[in-house]
């Protein structure tokens, strides 16, 4: 099988290490082998961060270089921007459709980008959904990353039973039906 | 079968270093080091501790060593800089139980002041380095290193990047076996160094450096790999990986000692291939050998000694593919912030509002150097804040520091920054320092310190109390305050920087993450009172927006009620809620 190469981007504090174990998990299930990078320190305060996940027969680097992408998952738009040129011709680009202020931002000094989603689906194959939203109804904000990779789930060949089994797996048990049932409000809505 | 587990290259280190029977690991944390300390407690078997810098974790290994038993420290690379000392020393001592140094460089510069290369350090010290290029290899080496720390008697050096020990790969599990500690005899030929025994030691470690040289040839850690012989790489660590990702094809060197070099398999190598490249990160130290032995090769007229290398980089610069690629242009940066409900953001806010200059120092709170706070003039290495306002003092007078403070965390107070409060009370200097106190290193995740009252194995211990030891040096003008009580705060800044007489303040509350802090109070806005002033977005918290009519609006998700947007608000127009 061909190296499959995925992104998480986000902001630092938003979850995209829980999202990325949950990744492993299946990966590593499913009998493939898998690497992926992480960033902590400094840029998880509030910093722009991203994740990799590479899977296949063989991997070497554990990182997905610019152009490479078949799956890019943010968390965010303005990541979604930043990030959306390390994809692949016909990549899937699964966004949060959320806005986080940068500092520079919340302190006038620059304008945060309008029509971003307009613009990415100019170029890219885009999926989105208002995770956040979603999430508050589930009465738990903090889910929401859970769902979006529900919605970029449906780009993977991974069946939703074996997602399931590894949240249970991956999430502390009082939270696993919470977290089992954000997942599927993400699968769901990508059909 | 044996179990494979999907590991960080730090997990790695933990594991293997357990599996080879380490005793006792001292370690100070640091980015990209900390994990391998916090996953090794976690075995409960092994003595595990926080030292509170980098050069006691390097002694406390030094004494188990001595005595017999396996030891480890383990540091970022600017921590090696702290326990050069010993190690300098170590090195010609030599090791009975085997000991490990795992230091961790950061190219790129993801969380570090500076970018240096680890193995230059191993060079100057004669420390034999180990490089691995992945998570297997992370735990695999680091028992081989233990082994060769005892046949060769000499502490070993293994060398990580923020890419290894933040990947994480497969590792095939084994067992842990503790060997028996080796016996102890007092020798003060071999173990005091004085400059009659230096002397004869520095032999025996040039002999030592010469035979690991000679050795390592067949050293199952140096691999080489002949396939298409028109193009043949020296390579190590990560870098490793992207050759194979880039020319599969190629013939490959893969050092994994990569002090001393194993000069007659790298004259092998080079006689076989037509064309050789040198493809390490950072500094050309194979390189610079290689060259000096005669050979001809290619490294840094090519490929930089700046950041991380990559596969697109041997693709563009020797494949003559092109990466045809369009980021988006002028988008807003996003740096890292201090979080909301931080308490430096109130204590760096009230420093703002005086327009005093800042030494500063290293951890979350070096953030209050950037827009909008610009609270800070200097940050230079942990420890360096008290100092450096010091030497201001003492080359401008009393007047000139009444417009400064220092500044400094817990954590890097413990580590070095007590040092400098001495030499500030020993040579009567008049200077305001401020110990932010969030009672926790926070930059690194959320490490204990001797100021917590906690240790990494989960015991509760006394805490030092930052007061009494500064009290003890003599200060008279010792101050505790919330680190929230803005308007407190800019009083008594006022009062200490003017006192011809050293201060200290210790602002304190505890970082906003830590798990043990509950937020019972979210802000909320009123629009109807917002005069637009902007008054309360001056601090830069990230729970809060200013709208199009230029009133303001607070996130509730992301407030954590500290209340200091409320306390700046000249029109009540925020207001404290119960969750
Ligand atoms: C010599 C050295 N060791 C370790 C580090 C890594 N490091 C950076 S900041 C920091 C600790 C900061 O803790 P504290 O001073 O309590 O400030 P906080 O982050 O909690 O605000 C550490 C360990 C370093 N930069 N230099």
């Amino acid at each position: 099988m061909v190296t499959k190469n995925i992104m998480i981007v986000g902001v630092g504090g938003q979850g995209t290490l829980l999202t990325s174990r949950i990744l492993g998990g299946i990966i590593t299930d499913a009998g493939y082998m898998v690497k992926l990078s992480e960033v902590h320190g400094m840029a998880q305060r509030g910093g722009s961060v991203v994740t990799f996940v590479r899977y296949g027969d063989n991997v070497a680097e554990p990182i997905v270089e610019e152009g490479q992408a078949d799956i890019l998952i943010a968390f965010e738009r303005l990541e979604a921007l930043r990030y959306c040129h390390f994809l692949k011709e016909g990549g899937a680009l699964v966004v949060n459709d959320q806005r986080i202020n940068p500092i520079s931002v919340v302190t006038g000094q620059r304008q945060y980008p309008e029509h971003i989603m307009e613009d990415l689906e100019k170029d890219y194959r885009v999926f989105q959904i208002k995770a956040q939203e979603e999430a508050l109804k589930l009465g738990n904000s903090k889910v929401f990353n859970v769902i979006v990779l529900g919605l970029a789930a449906q780009h993977m060949d991974f069946p939703k039973e074996k997602w399931l089994e590894v949240i249970e797996k991956k999430v502390p048990a009082k939270l696993a039906d919470l977290n089992k049932k954000a997942f599927l409000v993400g699968y769901e809505s990508g059909k | 079968m044996a179990e494979t587990k999907i590991m960080l290259g730090n997990e790695a280190f933990a594991r293997g270093a357990w599996e080879a029977g380490v005793k006792v690991s001292s370690a100070y944390p640091g980015t990209p080091s900390t994990e391998i300390s916090e996953n090794l407690a976690k075995y409960g078997d092994v003595y595990c501790e926080w030292a509170p810098n980098e050069k006691v974790a390097a002694e406390v290994a030094i004494g188990a060593s001595i005595v017999g038993a396996r030891s480890m420290c383990a540091m970022k690379m600017v921590g090696l800089n702290v326990a050069a000392d010993p190690l300098y020393s170590f090195s010609y001592i030599g090791a009975n139980g085997g000991l490990v140094a795992v230091v961790a460089d950061d190219p790129g510069i993801y969380s570090s002041q500076n970018e240096q290369d680890t193995r230059m350090i191993g060079r100057a010290a004669q420390i034999p380095v180990i490089e691995p290029s992945d998570s297997q290899e992370a735990k695999d080496f680091i028992k081989f290193a233990f082994q060769m720390s005892e046949d060769y008697d000499t502490p070993v050096i293994i060398r990580s990047t923020t890419r290894l020990s933040h990947s994480q790969g497969p590792v095939v599990l084994e067992d842990r076996a503790v060997p028996e500690d080796r016996p102890y005899e007092k020798n003060i030929q071999k173990n005091v160094m004085m400059p009659a025994m230096a002397k004869k030691r520095h032999v025996a470690v040039e002999e030592r450096m010469n035979r690991l040289s000679e050795d390592s040839c067949t050293f199952p850690i140096n691999k080489a790999t002949y396939d298409d012989t028109s193009i043949g790489f020296i390579t190590n660590g990560i870098a490793y990986q992207y050759v194979k990702e880039a020319c599969p094809h190629a013939s490959v060197l893969k050092l994994g000692l990569v002090n001393p070099l194993p000069r007659k398999l790298i004259e092998e190598f080079a006689s076989k291939v037509d064309k050789l490249y040198i493809f390490e990160e950072l500094e050309p130290v194979i390189e610079e050998q290689v060259k000096s032995w005669g050979i001809s090769c290619i490294g840094k007229d090519l490929f930089t000694r700046q950041g991380e290398y990559s596969a697109n980089m041997l693709r563009e610069k020797l494949l003559g593919e092109k990466i045809d690629v369009h980021p988006a242009e002028d988008i807003p940066p996003r740096p890292p912030i201090l979080c909301p409900g931080c308490p430096h953001r109130s204590v760096f806010y009230a420093i703002h509002r005086l327009k005093l200059h800042v030494t500063g120092d290293i951890g979350c709170y070096t953030l209050g150097a950037l827009s909008p706070l610009d609270a800070m003039d200097t940050t230079v290495c942990m420890g360096s804040s008290i100092s450096s306002l010091h030497g201001i003092e003492k080359a401008k007078g009393k007047d000139y520091v009444k417009n400064w403070v220092a500044v400094i965390g817990d954590s890097t107070f413990m580590h070095t920054g007590v040092n400098s409060l001495m030499n500030m009370a020993y040579n009567q200097a008049t200077g305001t320092v401020i110990i932010m106190d969030n009672s926790t290193t926070a930059m690194t995740g959320h490490q204990d310190n001797p100021a917590t009252g906690k240790t990494l194995m989960g015991e509760t211990v006394p805490m030092i109390d930052m007061e009494k030891l500064c009290r003890s040096m003599g200060i008279k003008n010792v101050t505790k305050i919330d680190a929230f009580d803005q308007e407190g705060l800019v009083k008594l800044l006022r009062q200490e920087t003017q006192k011809e007489e050293l201060s200290v303040i210790i602002t304190q509350a505890p970082c906003a993450l830590l798990k043990t802090v509950k937020f019972p109070y979210v802000c909320v806005e009123d629009r109807e009172k917002c005069k637009k002033c902007g008054a309360c977005l001056k601090p830069g918290c990230p729970a809060m927006a200013q709208n199009e009519d230029k009133t303001i609006s607070i996130d509730p998700t992301m407030c954590n009620g500290c209340g200091l947007c409320m306390e700046l608000c000249h029109f009540d127009a925020i207001l404290k809620k119960e969750r």
